[in-house]
């Protein structure tokens, strides 16, 4: 393995790390937020940005390193600069331990996934600066026109560095004197966040199936190009569902509705593609990565049904600001962003190791993928058994609301226990298969 | 790379340029402040503290936020609880929530942010009329 590649494979194994912390931190914040008096020393609006931050880190790192590989080891190009990818990946290490810090010492000053103080927004931007520069001239390298997934993760990193941009709009007086104003771009920024890592995600899925496939028409088809307009535009516009009951103007409310029922004729296409996509090789074929893109496909469906149902005004004004709003969150970016990125993860795995991997490595790997993607059937349940709850009972006020649901939350934070437990055998299994090999043992070689 | 086809370039050209004006829209006309003035200095006192205190991780201002604790934007506003009532959880905090030590005029800053918040519009999503066509109208 080349230096080049064997760096990207550092991303990816950070970012597992972060998602086994941040899953820890997740199930911690679950019972912090049930029985408030436990963990004396934590407090509940300390512990959930920090897990909201880990999971912000393992969907950027999953991505990026999963990039900064494949351009390299599978797509024959030489990173165009080698020393920022270096610079990138310990820059973004040092920024990391100073944000875990500042959330322990409760020092906190932004907004939402940013609830750290904002000064040390600044090396994350030039990280990603470093980032898109890097990718750009070596994707630039490419003879021929460029597959999707070059577009998308383009797209990502141009749209990621805007969207994190605006969300520190609140920063200035013009925007932080208007509540409206401020609370709209909030949503609007975390939407289009949403919208960018989703772009490096699905690019990302777009590879992987490509390489399971070996079918290099299908990242260049008229469809997949279809696929990355329209998350472009879901990107633009997905957010305004979130604001139906904030007073902005009309048209930013309908934009929203309008583009999300669109989705509907959408989804059709894609269960049907989805059906005849599935051929007995593939099944065998890369059969752990290959499974985590299955059970991503599922939970697309999944949640996409979900997505649709709140973006219609006359559900969304029942469910806003409940925990069905939760089970969106967490069902995307664990049933899909979380699934397609391990897809990743063990394409990497599968391609690196070849027949090592095998033994308690993937028989870890294997039942921690079935405990995890039942314990979030049990998980997204609970959550939208109390978010139902929630929506649709008239409460005599708030502590009352709370008090009716926590045997749901309680289950939802049992079965995050299992969430848990899944997750860490497939990360330690992952890591496993990843970490330098010893170079008497026998490695694959591929490509 | 080579252009092979050209439209895809002009398309992304089109949807990035469109997102800007878009965006500028949403940034000016979109969310002018139709009710209630532009914050005060207590008010924007009062918004950075809510900040470093991460009170967004439990509470939510017009539905963005975390949900451990209420939606605060009319909290003031209503006559059912207003200012005595906010000022009490502030202070002395619940079984749910810590006491942060506030001093007088950071409780009396928290109190002008929630203010001039719940001035500039009614957030009670649930009190919205439904249309024929499953939009929503709601009272401002």
């Amino acid at each position: 393995m080349n230096a080049d590649s064997r760096s990207g494979v550092a991303f990816v194994m950070l970012g597992l790390m972060s998602l086994g912390a941040c899953v820890l931190m997740g199930v911690l914040g679950a019972f912090k937020y049930l029985y408030p008096e436990a963990l004396s020393g934590f407090e509940f609006h300390q512990l959930r940005p920090i897990h909201v931050s880990l999971a912000v880190a393992w969907i950027f790192l999953g991505a990026i390193g999963g990039i900064y590989h494949y351009l390299p080891k599978f797509r024959g190009l030489s990173l165009a600069w080698p020393t920022a990818m270096q610079l990138h990946f310990w820059i973004f290490v040092a920024t990391g331990l100073a944000i875990l810090g500042a959330y322990l010492m409760g020092n906190f000053g932004g907004r939402e996934y940013w609830a750290y103080p904002p000064t040390l927004s600044t090396p994350i931007f030039a990280t990603w600066i470093m980032f898109g520069i890097n990718i750009l001239f070596t994707m630039k390298k490419e003879k021929g026109p460029w597959p999707v997934y070059y577009w998308m993760w383009m797209t990502g990193i141009i749209f990621f560095l805007i969207t994190f941009t605006e969300a520190h709009l609140y920063l200035i007086p013009f925007f932080n004197e208007n509540v409206i104003r401020e609370t709209t771009i909030q949503w609007k920024s975390y939407g289009a966040l949403v919208g960018s890592w989703n772009m490096l995600v699905y690019g990302t899925a777009m590879f992987v199936m490509e390489r399971i496939s070996d079918n290099k028409k299908l990242a260049h088809s008229n469809e997949a190009f279809l696929l990355y307009i329209l998350s472009f535009i879901a990107l633009m516009v997905g957010w305004s569902h979130h604001v139906y009951a904030v007073p902005s103007a009309a048209w930013i409310r309908m934009l929203g509705y309008a583009v999300s029922m669109a989705e509907l004729a959408i989804l059709a296409d894609i269960i049907w593609k989805w059906r005849k996509s599935l051929t007995p090789d593939q099944k065998h074929t890369h059969r752990q990565s290959y499974r985590f893109i299955f059970a991503a496909d599922i939970w697309v469906f999944l949640n996409l049904i979900l997505a649709i149902l709140i973006s219609i005004p006359a559900f969304n004004l029942f469910s806003h600001g409940t925990h069905i709003t939760v089970a969106h969150a967490m069902g995307t970016t664990i049933g899909i962003n979380t699934m397609i990125l391990m897809g990743s993860v063990f394409l990497i795995v599968e391609e690196l190791r070849g027949p090592a991997f095998s033994g308690w490595s993937k028989t870890c790997a294997s039942q921690g993928f079935w405990v995890t993607n039942l314990s979030l059937v049990v998980f997204l349940g609970a959550l939208m058994i109390a978010g139902s709850m929630e929506a649709f009972t008239e409460w005599e006020d708030f502590y009352e609301q709370s008090e009716a649901v926590v045997p749901f939350l309680l289950a939802f934070s049992i079965s995050g226990i299992g969430l848990l437990g899944g997750l860490w055998m497939v990360v330690v299994s992952a890591l496993n298969m990843l970490k330098p090999v010893d170079p008497n043992e026998e490695v694959a070689t591929a490509e | 790379m080579t252009d092979a086809q050209p439209w895809r370039r002009v398309l992304f050209i089109a949807l990035f340029v469109s997102f800007f004006f878009y965006s500028a829209n949403v940034y000016t006309a979109g969310t002018a402040l139709r009710n209630g003035p532009v914050a005060s200095e207590d008010a924007q006192r009062g918004q950075i503290l809510f900040r470093e205190n991460n009170c967004w991780a439990c509470h939510q201002i017009y539905g963005l936020g975390g949900y451990m604790g209420p939606d605060l934007t009319n909290v003031v506003i209503n006559p059912d609880l207003g200012v005595d009532y906010a000022r009490l959880f502030i202070e002395e905090g619940t079984d749910r929530m810590p006491k942060f030590d506030f001093d007088k005029q950071q409780v009396d800053d928290l109190i002008a942010y929630l203010e001039y918040a719940g001035a500039a519009g009614n957030y009670n999503p649930k009190k919205g009329k439904v249309t024929w066509y499953g939009t929503v109208e709601y009272e401002r």
